[in-house]
């Protein structure tokens, strides 16, 4: 049993509370460098190097960070990762470096690692955290690079490795791409049917689909800060009322 | 849903109208210029008008049997789509890019229509939402206009190039490259009039619509008679934006949604992009929300409370 819990904590992000399409965070980095698989792959494991390292080292503060000024902290933990793997990436992948542009070091206000951090790595130990930005980290990574797979094929009719390896598919028959694929509104088409396609699959499984935003629906709020505090201070108006 | 709803005690007002007769008078007010559409540009407009509304109906009948809805091919709200989608696609497709048609059709019955709960729930109207996708993801195949009774000949758009001249004549039948169904101005107005007095549609959509570009062109310097007969004006004012479900209910909404139509086509004309209608007609449909909201009608004897 426990050893089922510790490995829930992986596969939770992968499936059950998938960042992008469950939780719907990372909306930003999802729809903007998902034009190609490479640069959904990039994107995604960097910001999975990020999300794990930034979870291990929140979980060891969490008892030395003080309460209230825990999201600075936070995000200077989460910035100190998001310099060391932009400073990497540019050195040893220039060409990832080239297409995601700003979108690397926005990764330090990327809400799925600074959610995790506040959802589950301040409030748990250091194991649960690793493989909780690790499994975040993976769906995350996943998500990315479907979408930029679909969008690719159908947008390009190929899909680029790298500089010397393309694999031609749709525009070697000399069938048109439609350009739609790789520009915004394209993005938010794949981005609604995947959504679209994941809330089935939830429902099969008897889960609720992903219809309304907001704190009442997240799939996270039983480990939410604020709607504790919310609780909290509700419970003191009562209090305070009789 | 229906049971949710209270129906008062009687008298009732009956209508014979029925979502399927709406449409049948909507797809016999299209034939006259679909049918000359296939005189003009032959067996290329009539290919694209088979396999458009076809494949319309056929991504109906799927995506209700995916979606678990009641098949609704019967009201014929498919057909019409798939006409109106069909005369907004040049003749160029037809041949080995007609698959960009049911591209199109897929787009606007599988995507706009039915993921978002069929007839009276789409944002947009479906056959415009198509026609823009098919526009951005193929703008070269798309912006390739064949003239009329020729086969090979590619001919720029009197919108695209000034050079090309028309006379009066020319404008009001058509006999000019452009999308199929968009040229013949004189069977759209008729197709428009007849649409009017059966009741299907009121003329204040066409009208401001129509009235706001003329205006608008006159005032900037252009030819307003020009202006309103070439490109998709026609068309889009009579049959597109008068669309129900993605205009609004009430006569100042409907005049707001026409003037609004007309001024974003003369604003994209003079500089965005060559033909601006179907970016109008989608720009507007997704502010009906809110104009409904702005122009929602006082119930009698209601006064604004006192603040």
């Amino acid at each position: 049993m426990a050893k089922n819990k510790t490995l829930s904590y992986f596969t939770n992000g992968i499936l059950t509370e998938n960042p992008v399409l469950r939780l719907v965070l990372g909306t930003c980095p999802t729809l903007a460098v998902t034009t190609a698989f490479m640069n959904g792959i990039g994107m995604g494991v960097a910001a999975t190097i990020v999300l794990v390292c930034s979870n291990v080292v929140i979980s060891l503060l969490r008892n030395v960070i003080p309460q209230k000024v825990r999201i600075p902290a936070f995000i200077t933990i989460i910035a100190g990762f998001v310099s060391i793997v932009q400073l990497l990436v540019k050195a040893y992948a220039p060409a990832i470096d080239k297409s995601l542009g700003i979108f690397l070091p926005l990764i330090v206000v990327n809400c799925i690692i600074l959610a995790r951090a506040e959802m589950f790595a301040s409030k748990n130990s250091v194991i649960p955290s690793l493989l909780d930005g690790l499994g975040m980290g993976v769906g995350f990574t996943v998500t990315l690079s479907v979408m930029g797979l679909i969008r690719e094929i159908l947008g390009t009719g190929q899909v680029v490795i790298s500089e010397s390896l393309t694999i031609p598919l749709t525009s070697a028959l000399g069938i048109e791409p439609m350009l739609l694929f790789i520009l915004p509104p394209g993005g938010f088409f794949v981005f609604g049917l995947l959504i679209a396609l994941s809330n089935k699959i939830a429902t099969m499984q008897g889960k609720k689909a992903v219809e309304n935003m907001g704190c009442e629906n997240c799939p996270s709020k039983s480990a939410c800060q604020l709607l504790d505090e919310e609780k909290q201070n509700t419970e003191k108006e009562e209090n305070e009322d009789d | 849903m229906t049971n949710k709803l209270i129906v008062s005690s009687s008298p009732h007002i009956h209508t014979p109208d029925t979502t399927s007769s709406i449409m049948l008078d909507v797809i016999v007010s299209l034939l006259p210029a679909s049918a000359f559409s296939i005189v003009l540009f032959g067996w290329r407009a009539a290919l694209i008008i088979a396999v458009c509304v076809i494949s319309c109906v056929l991504f109906e009948v799927l995506a209700c049997k995916l979606f678990g809805h009641d098949i609704t091919i019967r009201d014929l709200s498919a057909v019409v789509t798939g006409l109106l989608l069909a005369l907004n696609l040049p003749s160029s497709i037809a041949g080995k890019n007609i698959w960009m048609a049911v591209v199109g059709s897929f787009v606007a019955i599988f995507i706009v229509k039915q993921m978002f709960g069929g007839l009276g729930h789409n944002f947009v109207n479906p056959a415009i939402a198509a026609r823009i996708v098919l526009l951005v993801s193929f703008p070269v195949q798309m912006t390739r206009y064949y003239a009329p009774f020729s086969n090979a000949v590619t001919e720029a758009t009197p919108l695209s190039n000034p050079q090309v001249h028309l006379t009066l004549k020319e404008l009001l039948f058509g006999t000019y490259g452009g999308s199929i169904g968009e040229t013949s101005v004189l069977l759209l107005v008729i197709g428009g009039l007849y649409l009017m007095i059966r009741g299907i549609i009121k003329p204040i959509i066409p009208v401001t619509f129509i009235g706001s570009v003329a205006l608008l062109t006159l005032i900037t310097g252009g030819d307003p008679i020009f202006s309103i007969c070439s490109g998709g004006v026609m068309l889009g004012a009579i049959f597109m934006a008068t669309d129900y479900v993605t205009s609004p209910t009430t006569n100042l909404g409907k005049a707001i949604f026409g003037l609004g139509c007309g001024i974003i086509t003369v604003i994209v004309r003079s500089g965005v992009a060559v033909e601006g209608v179907s970016y109008a007609i989608l720009f507007m449909n997704l502010l009906v929300p809110h104009i409904e909201r702005i122009t929602v009608r006082k119930p009698f004897g209601w006064e604004a409370p006192e603040k």
